[in-house]
């Protein structure tokens, strides 16, 4: 008697158990639910850290892919120590909103859990052919490449042709960990592309890449699918092309 | 005997240097009887700018032409784009004795450099100096006099009993309205909108067609009213509304139902697809410019981002769409008696050891206001220059006056803008400063946008949730702290007992005094019986 009492007992507390978890644990999302998914509702997905834009007043905002898409989290609260721990690979859990700020699809007040895993990095997709088209937004936060990409001229505020500009109008200078932006043609067309400062600063080796650029140099490109408006790419590294 | 008077002076000696031990950092400024000349000095200038190329030349032409002036004193120039960035940056080399000698600063931010001791000039005798002062005699540029800074703007600077500043550049929030779709709509646009009007019209501008196309603008994107500053949307509502913010002296009274009035009236209309704010969304003009917006509310230095022919775009032309804009100052309670915030840069000296650097700072920081510096930098954006002697400039005059001669320096919603201010600079205030005033001002934005995120999240939003949304914003920005600090000053609360150690430390400064009574008495006894 006193063995199925035991047994009820414990059966009963594994049941209690599973309920709590089944309460506290949300179901977590593949990218196409996200994608799915209405915005400011709470989402729930399993993802890679692949890059740190920058830990600001308790928060860190962080690039991230898991192996069917991308996420970008917007000023996630956590501390100092938790940023340092979120290296590129880490796997983590994330659950927080939704949202989309002029046009960019990121997940916002989000908290975490470092889940282990082995380290995920993706090769970047070569989306080179895709720019200008539709189709690009799907692929929008992921790490991607853009092939064969000459430098244009850009103007300064003098109306001199220069191969980048720190700040979008020239109004940064060298020492002040400003932007970079500088213009590229691809298949005939011109876009403008983008090194996030608080991504790859000044001592990056992209970031001094950019400042050395030459009106007419042929590049390879490689960043993560930012959105503003549109595609504006975050360059991450950049070499001349091969001959 | 004499020993005796020795010891008692050194103990009194002692005394003194422990009293001064920690009360001070350095030295408080005291001003130069001249500008030694014979040497150089090198400073820096942290300055702001609106990510606008056109602020910085003039920035580095204004340091170029002191420098002509004054050979023997380089300035050095750091650019930020972001307030806070120059606020946190100031506070981290604060602790290192780092600090800049001269930086563009909110009063706000100014309050809370000041907690550390000696660390900024205050520049009331800086500005009377006869020699170095406003319109001194020994100036080598020509220096507005002190009647000749617009007095509200000055008084903006006073933190405590003294000025910590001087102004800049002066701006105010401007209504920027697609007329165009407020006459669709069947309305006529007033001088002075209300913000029923404003909602109303909102309202109407969020009615969508069954298959989400809005019939306005055709498009499926609109969000009829768009406040870029939140802070500033709260603090202006409870000041027209005569309401309680905070006190002078840092008590915080943000906690209302007056606030709980303009909480329910976002939650309304963020509601029907109405409202909604920068954080959320993004900057207005870009939904403005894209035809997907009625009403935008931007600080007038941003108007040279709104309207079809705006200066500086920052989305693809084939967005764009052609509208008649039109702009207004912000929505009212009382239209008869409009009330909105003056804001805008002003300029901090930093305190140095070496009095003479501190007074090329001063110098350097008094060139700001000259009528070449002002003129060129308030035309940049819609700001309206700090003196009235540039404001009655004839290079000013004629500005204004060409308003509308194209949509680069004349741009006529530009110089709309800067109208607004001028128009109204009497019906302009400021908040309170004090250590804590940055963070009640962020918190008053963020009750609006927590407010609209429960609502876009369908959480309801009513007496309960605004209790919880006070006790949560209260502690993330420490207000019930703030709270009391203010009120300990006020009620000077009973601080509870003496700490052991400090009992012992003044029990034991009593027993010297009593024990060196006794051998002086003892002593005088000695001398009587002697004698």
């Amino acid at each position: 008697m006193k063995k199925i009492l035991a047994l009820t007992l414990a059966l009963m507390m594994l049941a209690l158990s599973a309920c709590a978890f089944a309460e506290g644990a949300p179901a977590v999302m593949s990218h196409e639910e996200f994608v799915n998914a209405e915005l400011d509702t709470e989402v729930t997905v399993e993802t890679y850290v692949q890059a740190k834009q920058s830990w600001w007043d308790g928060k860190g905002t962080i690039y991230t892919q898991a192996p069917d898409g991308a996420y970008f989290l917007y000023n996630m609260p956590m501390t100092q120590e938790e940023y340092d721990q979120l290296v590129p690979g880490t796997k983590i859990r994330v659950t927080g909103y939704k949202a989309e700020w002029s046009g960019e699809v990121e997940i916002t007040e989000a908290v975490f859990e470092i889940l282990e895993a082995d380290p995920f990095i993706p090769e970047a997709l070569d989306v080179t052919a895709l720019l200008g088209t539709e189709e690009l937004n799907a692929h929008q936060n992921e790490l991607v490449s853009f092939k064969g990409a000459v430098v244009t001229a850009k103007k300064d505020a003098a109306g001199n042709d220069v191969a980048f500009l720190y700040n979008w109008d020239g109004s940064g200078q060298a020492g002040a960990n400003n932007d970079l932006y500088f213009d590229v043609t691809i298949n005939g067309n011109v876009y403008t592309f983008t090194v996030e400062s608080y991504l790859c600063g000044e001592d990056t080796d992209v970031y001094k890449a950019v400042t050395e650029l030459a009106i007419g140099d042929v590049i390879d490109m490689e960043g993560f699918l930012y959105w503003y408006n549109g595609a504006n790419p975050h360059i991450t590294k950049v070499v001349k092309a091969a001959e | 005997m004499k020993k005796l008077l020795l010891a008692a002076l050194l103990v009194v000696l002692c005394l003194g240097l422990c009293g001064c031990h920690g009360s001070r950092d350095s030295s408080a400024f005291e001003i130069p009887a001249s500008f030694d000349t014979s040497r150089n000095y090198d400073i820096t200038f942290w300055a702001k700018n609106d990510t606008n190329v056109t602020q910085t030349r003039i920035y580095e032409k204004a340091i170029r032409d002191f420098e002509a002036l004054y050979p023997n004193i380089t300035v050095h120039l750091k650019l930020y784009t972001d307030y806070s960035r120059i606020y946190n940056d100031v506070i981290t080399n604060i602790a290192t004795s780092t600090t800049p000698n001269v930086c563009i600063s909110y009063p706000d931010h100014i309050a809370t450099y000041l907690t550390g001791s000696q660390v900024m000039v205050p520049l009331d005798g800086l500005m009377a100096d006869e020699k170095y002062g406003l319109k001194g005699s020994a100036l080598l540029f020509d220096s507005p006099s002190r009647e000749e800074v617009v007095p509200q703007f000055l008084n903006e600077c006073v933190i405590g009993d003294a000025h910590y500043a001087l102004p800049f550049m002066r701006s105010t929030e401007a209504l920027y309205i697609n007329k165009t779709f407020v006459e669709k709509l069947g309305y006529t646009l007033p001088e002075v909108l209300t913000w029923d009007f404003v909602w109303e019209v909102s309202d109407a501008a969020a009615q969508k067609n069954a298959d989400g196309v809005y019939p306005l603008n055709g498009q499926k994107v609109m969000i009829p009213f768009i406040y870029k500053s939140t802070d500033n949307m709260m603090i202006q509502m409870l000041r027209q509304l005569d309401a309680p913010y905070s006190t002078a002296d840092g008590r915080i009274e943000i906690f209302n139902d007056s606030t709980r009035s303009v909480l329910y009236a976002v939650r309304d209309h963020v509601k029907t697809g109405a409202f909604s704010t920068f954080k959320i969304s993004s900057y207005p003009g870009n939904f403005l410019n894209a035809g997907q917006c009625v009403f935008a509310v931007d600080s007038t230095a941003g108007a040279t981002w709104m309207g079809s022919r705006a200066p500086h775009m920052d989305i693809a032309a084939s967005q764009v769409v052609d509208f008649d804009l039109a702009v207004r100052p912000i929505p009212q309670f009382d239209p008869e008696h409009p009330v909105m915030i003056s804001q805008g840069p002003s300029v901090c000296v930093f305190n140095k050891t070496d009095p003479q650097e501190v007074l090329a700072s001063w110098l350097f920081t008094q060139y700001l206001l000259t009528n070449d510096v002002q003129i060129a930098y308030s035309q940049t954006e819609g700001y309206v220059p700090v003196t009235y002697k540039a404001q009655r400039d004839s290079v000013y005059q004629d500005y204004l006056s060409r308003r509308g001669e194209n949509s680069d320096l004349y741009y006529d919603i530009k110089i709309d803008a800067a109208g607004v201010l001028m128009d109204n600079t009497q019906n302009t205030f400021v908040t309170p400063v004090f250590n804590g005033s940055a963070s009640l001002r962020d918190a008053a934005g963020q009750l609006i946008e927590e407010t609209a995120k429960a609502v876009r999240r369908k959480k309801t939003v009513d007496d309960a949730f605004i209790d919880g949304l006070y006790d949560q914003i209260s502690s993330l920005y420490r207000l019930d702290q703030l709270g009391a600090q203010a009120g300990g000053r006020a009620s000077r609360k009973d601080l509870g007992p003496l700490p052991a150690t400090s009992v012992l430390l003044l029990g034991a400064l009593a027993a010297v005094w009593v024990l060196l009574g006794i051998v002086f008495l003892k002593q005088a006894l000695k001398k009587r019986r002697a004698s």
